[in-house]
């Protein structure tokens, strides 16, 4: 068992529970469910940050071409991005595949929960702003420039889902060492660990906190491992990260999708 | 009507602007320097328009985009009026950016162009401040030049829609120490605001509270510590801004 916050569909706070993150289960009060039975929301409150080309191999697969045009260079501060409120998305819903597009890509990130607001914090203190950790799917739509904001590929409607929880930062001794897994239908697709971050998590919020506060509840994500899985409409996504839990969407089309999230 | 939001004696209020003065929503009438000004909505999703002036563009060696190059800001970048934006020690080149910023009023989605006005519930200047130093080009403009603490004055008022006659034809302007150094109209944008409302809304869903920057024309120039910015739009707001330097921290 583990202690971990969550928001229960329609609640207004968030609460404190008991999960099993194998089982996939809630401990409330005297009785146990599963989540798929326990219409979660959203466990955060403020915003959402992501992180690009954070993993070793997400910025290896882009070889010489930092070099050239219209790059120049490797980058040398974290390159990050917004997902903002139209995109943020519960446990169990649905993701609406966009008109015109036919598969989405899974980014399987570790969200970092902010639990005390945090301005030019030192590597050495950095864990201590954090409340604790969500799994979080930074779908975007497929593209290979990374020169312009991807406004268009990363923010839109659902775009962002959140859950099922946060587990405990004391639940969690080494946050830069954690295995992550994307299943399609059931069938493996990606595996990848934390432990291959170019910016660990203590180097990583102490260089986005030097310009930008983060307050309790942002939600700051270290990356989205290379070689994203490609979904489809009717595809089921489950990301598993050890420790936390395993959050599940399903795709569908835009048409389907209505803005509570669920069908 | 002009609507700002502002702290005063302890409390957070909402104020109109009243023959000069503001009328506090609680019935009282201060003077605009008693008070410490936020920004005049709490801001959603802001998005903001990179090289929408031709001119800018072209002052920026960038030819003019073909579509919409967009880049979003998140909530900890925004002040009021007459607040203070820090600029770092170890950088050369700041500058301020005058816009008129669109604030929308109700929910948008797959808005066309000629309802885009039905959406907007007012208007408001916003002085968007680059570090160009810190420009990498990998999602430019990033985060670090464009989304740093306080570093988007917005205000000081919302003004109503419906007493904007044409926001595309509007006078901005940006004085630093009272000299001009910004000068150019809202007729010039690449994009114009129904074009805009249409297009974010063509892929996304717009809320009320969400803002649009809609760019900046030609006029950058680097500012230094202790400069005072003024950025004006005509018939919207003149928006002061003052620049402090590291020795204003004890963490810098």
């Amino acid at each position: 068992m583990s202690r971990a916050s969550l928001r229960v569909l329609g609640a207004r706070e968030l609460i404190s529970a008991d999960v099993n993150i194998v089982n996939n289960t809630v401990t409330i009060g005297e009785g146990v469910v599963h989540a798929n039975e326990l219409p979660l929301d959203i466990p955060v409150t403020g915003m959402v940050i992501g992180t690009l080309l954070n993993y070793k191999g997400a910025l290896e697969k882009l070889g010489d071409t930092v070099q050239a045009k219209p790059y120049c260079s490797p980058p040398t501060a974290p390159v990050l991005y917004l997902k903002p409120a139209n995109t943020f998305n519960r446990y169990g819903s649905t993701i609406p595949m966009p008109v015109g597009v036919s598969k989405l890509e899974v980014g399987a990130a570790l969200g970092l929960v902010i639990g005390k607001q945090a301005i030019a914090v030192d590597e050495e203190h950095a864990l201590n702003y954090v409340a604790g950790y969500t799994i979080v799917n930074d779908v975007s739509v497929p593209h290979v420039s990374l020169f312009r904001p991807a406004v268009q590929h990363r923010a839109r409607d659902g775009f962002c889902p959140i859950g099922p929880w946060v587990i405990d930062h004391q639940e969690v001794p080494d946050p830069d060492n954690l295995v992550i897994r994307v299943f399609i239908n059931d069938v493996l697709r990606q595996e990848n660990t934390t432990s291959n971050l170019i910016r660990p998590i203590r180097r990583l919020l102490a260089d986005v906190t030097e310009f930008m506060t983060l307050r309790p509840g942002d939600v700051l994500l270290v990356g989205v491992p290379e070689a994203a899985p490609l979904a489809e409409v009717g595809d089921h996504i489950r990301i598993d990260i050890a420790g936390i839990g395993s959050l599940e969407n399903r795709i569908v089309d835009e048409q389907q999708f209505n803005s509570w999230g669920t069908t | 009507m002009r609507k700002a939001r502002i702290a005063y004696g302890g409390a957070i209020h909402e104020a109109t602007e009243w023959q000069g003065q503001l009328l506090v929503d609680d019935g009282r009438i201060v003077d605009e320097n008693e008070v410490t000004w936020l920004t005049p909505i709490e801001p959603r999703t802001v998005f903001a328009l990179g090289l929408n002036y031709a001119d800018h563009a072209a002052e920026l060696a960038f030819t003019a985009p073909s579509e919409p190059l967009v880049f979003l800001k998140g909530p900890h970048t925004f002040i009021g009026h007459q607040g203070f934006t820090r600029r770092p020690a170890d950088i050369s080149y700041m500058h301020y950016e005058c816009e008129l910023a669109v604030i929308i009023g109700k929910t948008a989605r797959n808005v066309k162009k000629e309802d885009a006005y039905n959406y907007v519930k007012g208007y408001s200047v916003a002085n968007d401040y680059a570090i160009r130093d810190y420009l990498e080009n990998y999602y430019r403009p990033n985060l670090r030049v464009k989304n740093r603490d306080a570093a988007t004055p917005f205000g000081p008022w919302m003004v109503d829609a419906q007493d904007v006659v044409d926001p595309m034809s509007l006078k901005l302007t940006t004085h630093v120490n009272n000299k001009l150094v910004q000068e150019g109209t809202t007729s010039d944008m690449i994009f114009d605001i129904p074009t805009l409302i249409a297009y974010l809304s063509s892929f996304m869903t717009l809320s009320e509270n969400d803002v649009i920057l809609t760019g900046t024309p030609k006029g950058s120039v680097d500012t230094a510590v202790g400069d005072v910015v003024v950025t004006e739009i005509e018939g919207i707001g003149r928006l002061v801004n003052t620049i402090i330097g590291d020795e204003s921290f004890i963490n810098r």
